[in-house]
C-alpha cells in the first residue's frame, strides 16, 4: 500500500530551513535560483565520500566497481524519470548552461550553415540565447526570435510562421524563470519537426515542478540542472535523442571518452561516454540520484502543482491590493499552475526591495534574472521575484505580504 | 538597514544636476541592475572645484554618488584617484556583501574614469 505523505510534512527534512537571520526564521523564496537539499541528499554525498569514494569506469577493484555501479544506476534513474528510450541518451554535465553549450559546439556548429535559421523565444534565459547568438555569428546563420505578448505568453501563431525550411533548430525555454510562463513545447516541436528542424528544450525551471516526458515533448535535446531539483550544484543532465548521436562530434577530449589512442590519433567511445571526458562530479551524480529518489517518494507532481499554485494565488491576491506594486507575467496561469511571481515597485529599486525583505529573513531575488532582453521589453531594469517549492508554506506567504505591505507604505522608501 | 545618513542622501541628494562647461564628464551603468551614475566636474589648480551628479538606481548607488560627490569637492585629484573600496565603505558606514558592493563602487568608478580621461586629454593637448 502506498503511503501518501502530505507535501506540507516534508519541511523538517530540510535542515537549512531551521536557520534564523537576526532572530527571524529563514523565509526562503528564491527556489527558481536554487533549491535546498533534504538530509538524504546531503547524506548520500557525504556517505559516498566516506564509504564508496573511487574513480569510476577505469578499474576492477571492488570499491571502484561499486562506485561505477552507483553512478550508472543514476543514469538509468534519470532516463526513467524523463522517459528517455535508453540510458545512453543521458549525458551528465555540470548544469543546464553546459548542456546547451555542448549542443551548440557538438552539433549546431557543424550542422547549421550560412543562411540557415535558429529560432529562440523572447523569454529565453541568457544560457539559451547567447550560445545561439555565437553559433550564428560563427556560421553566418540568422537568429530569429518568437515574440512575447504583453501578458508574458508567446505569440504561438508567429512561432509557427517563423518555422520554415530554413529553420535548423528551435531552442526553447519550457518555463520562464522570470515570468513563470509555460510554453507549449509539444506543439512547437511538432511544427519544428515538420520543417526538418531539431528541438532543444531548456527544462531548468520545469524539471522539479512537473513530469517531464521527452517523447511527449518531442524534443531532440533537453537540459536541466541538479541544484534546482533538490540535488547538488555542479551537476546536470543533457538528454540527446539517439537519432542525433551520429551527428554529434565530441565537445571535450581526453580520458574517459577514448576507445583507442595512439600518438597520431584516437577513436572515441559512443554516447554517453563520448561526451563525458575526464572524471565527472561522481558525488554530485550520486546526490542527484538521491534527489530523484526523494522527489519520487515525497513530492507527487499533481499535489505539488496544487500546493505551489495556492501559494502563488495568495501572493498575487495580496500584492494586487498594495499600492505601487506592478505584477508581471500571465497571472491567471500562475494562479492555477505556476510556482513564481515577479513584480516591480514604483519608486523603489528591486535591490532595495530585496534588501528590505532581507532584514526580516526573507530571501527574494532582484535583478534582470539573466533575461536582459526580456526585462528591457517589459520596460524594467530589475524586478523582484518570489519563487516557491514544496517546502514553502502559506505562513511564509503571509509573512512576506505583511513585510511588503509595510515597505510600500514606508515614507523612507517612497511610501505615503 | 540603511543608516539615516544614507537614506538622507538618497532622498535629498547633494550636488545633483549638470554643469554647463564641465572639464570632465563620465557615466557608468551597471547592466546587471540598471544602476547608473554620471558625474560632471570642473578642475582648477589640480583640485575638483565643482562637481555635480545625475543618475538613477538603488539607494546604495545613488546615496553613495551623493556622499562621494560631497566628499571630493575641493580635494586634489591625486587624492580622489587614490580612493578605493575601503574608503567608499567608510564613507557610507555600512558593511556590504560582494553583490551590493558593486552598487557602492559604481560612483567611484565613474568619478575616477572621468578624471583619468581628463588627465589623458591634458597630456595630449
Amino acid at each position: 500500500m502506498n503511503e501518501k505523505r502530505p507535501i506540507a510534512t516534508i519541511r523538517p527534512d530540510f535542515p537549512i530551513l531551521t536557520t534564523t537571520v537576526d532572530g527571524h526564521p529563514l523565509v526562503y523564496l528564491d527556489n527558481a535560483a536554487t533549491t535546498h537539499k533534504p538530509q538524504g541528499v546531503i547524506d548520500a554525498i557525504t556517505n559516498f565520500y566516506r564509504f564508496h569514494n573511487a574513480n569510476i569506469h577505469r578499474t576492477v577493484y571492488r570499491l571502484a566497481e561499486t562506485a561505477t555501479e552507483q553512478f550508472e544506476a543514476v543514469r538509468e534513474k534519470v532516463a526513467r524519470f524523463i522517459h528517455a528510450q535508453d540510458s545512453c541518451e543521458i549525458i551528465f554535465t555540470k548544469g543546464t548552461t553546459e548542456g546547451i553549450n555542448l549542443v551548440a559546439q557538438s552539433w549546431a556548429r557543424h550542422h547549421v550553415k550560412a543562411g540557415d535559421e535558429i529560432l529562440v523565444s523572447g523569454l529565453e534565459h541568457h544560457s539559451n540565447l547567447i550560445p545561439w547568438q555565437q553559433v550564428c555569428k560563427e556560421t553566418g546563420a540568422v537568429l530569429r526570435i518568437i515574440p512575447v505578448l504583453a501578458d508574458g505568453t508567446l505569440d504561438m501563431a508567429k512561432a509557427h510562421e517563423l518555422m520554415t525550411g530554413k529553420t535548423k533548430l528551435l531552442a526553447i525555454i519550457h518555463v520562464s524563470n522570470m515570468l513563470g510562463t509555460q510554453v507549449d513545447v509539444a506543439s512547437l516541436s511538432r511544427r519544428a519537426h515538420e520543417v526538418g528542424a531539431r528541438v532543444l528544450v531548456d527544462a531548468a525551471q520545469s524539471i522539479a515542478h512537473q513530469p517531464i516526458n521527452v517523447t511527449a515533448l518531442g524534443c531532440d535535446f533537453l537540459a536541466f540542472s541538479g541544484h534546482k531539483m533538490l540535488g547538488p550544484t555542479g551537476v546536470g543532465v543533457l538528454y540527446i535523442n539517439r537519432s542525433v548521436h551520429d551527428q554529434m562530434t565530441p565537445y571535450q577530449y581526453g580520458g574517459g571518452m577514448i576507445m583507442e589512442a595512439t600518438y597520431d590519433g584516437a577513436r572515441f567511445l559512443t554516447a554517453p561516454r563520448q561526451f563525458e571526458a575526464g572524471t565527472p562530479h561522481i558525488a554530485g551524480v550520486i546526490g542527484l540520484g538521491a534527489a530523484l529518489d526523494y522527489i519520487q517518494k515525497n513530492i507527487p507532481f499533481d499535489e505539488l502543482r496544487k500546493h505551489e499554485a495556492a501559494l502563488v494565488k495568495r501572493t498575487i491576491a495580496g500584492l494586487s491590493c498594495m499600492p505601487r506594486i506592478r505584477l508581471l507575467g500571465p497571472l491567471d496561469h500562475l494562479a492555477t499552475q505556476g510556482h513564481l511571481i515577479s513584480f516591480v515597485v514604483e519608486g523603489m529599486h528591486a535591490h532595495d526591495v530585496a534588501a528590505y525583505c532581507d532584514r526580516f529573513g526573507i530571501c527574494i531575488r532582484a535583478g534582470h534574472h539573466c533575461a536582459q532582453p526580456l526585462a528591457r521589453q517589459l520596460g524594467v531594469d530589475a524586478a523582484a521575484r518570489i519563487s516557491f517549492y514544496a517546502y514553502n508554506t502559506m505562513q511564509e506567504v503571509e509573512i512576506v505580504l505583511e513585510v511588503l505591505e509595510r515597505m510600500v507604505a514606508d515614507p523612507l522608501y517612497g511610501g505615503r | 538597514m540603511y543608516q539615516e545618513e544614507l537614506l538622507n542622501h538618497y532622498h535629498r541628494p547633494r550636488n545633483q544636476g549638470r554643469l554647463e562647461h564641465p572639464d570632465f564628464s563620465c557615466s557608468r551603468l551597471n547592466p546587471l541592475c540598471g544602476d547608473q551614475v554620471m558625474y560632471e566636474g570642473a578642475i582648477s589648480d589640480g583640485t575638483i572645484s565643482d562637481l555635480k551628479f545625475t543618475g538613477s538606481g538603488c539607494v546604495i548607488s545613488q546615496a553613495t554618488a551623493s556622499l562621494l560627490g560631497e566628499h571630493v569637492r575641493g580635494k586634489k585629484i591625486e587624492t580622489v584617484l587614490s580612493l578605493d573600496k575601503v574608503a567608499v565603505l567608510s564613507l557610507i558606514g555600512i558593511s556590504l556583501g560582494p553583490t551590493r558592493m558593486q552598487c557602492a563602487l559604481l560612483p567611484l568608478e565613474a568619478l575616477q574614469q572621468g578624471i583619468n580621461e581628463y588627465l589623458k586629454r591634458s597630456i595630449n593637448a
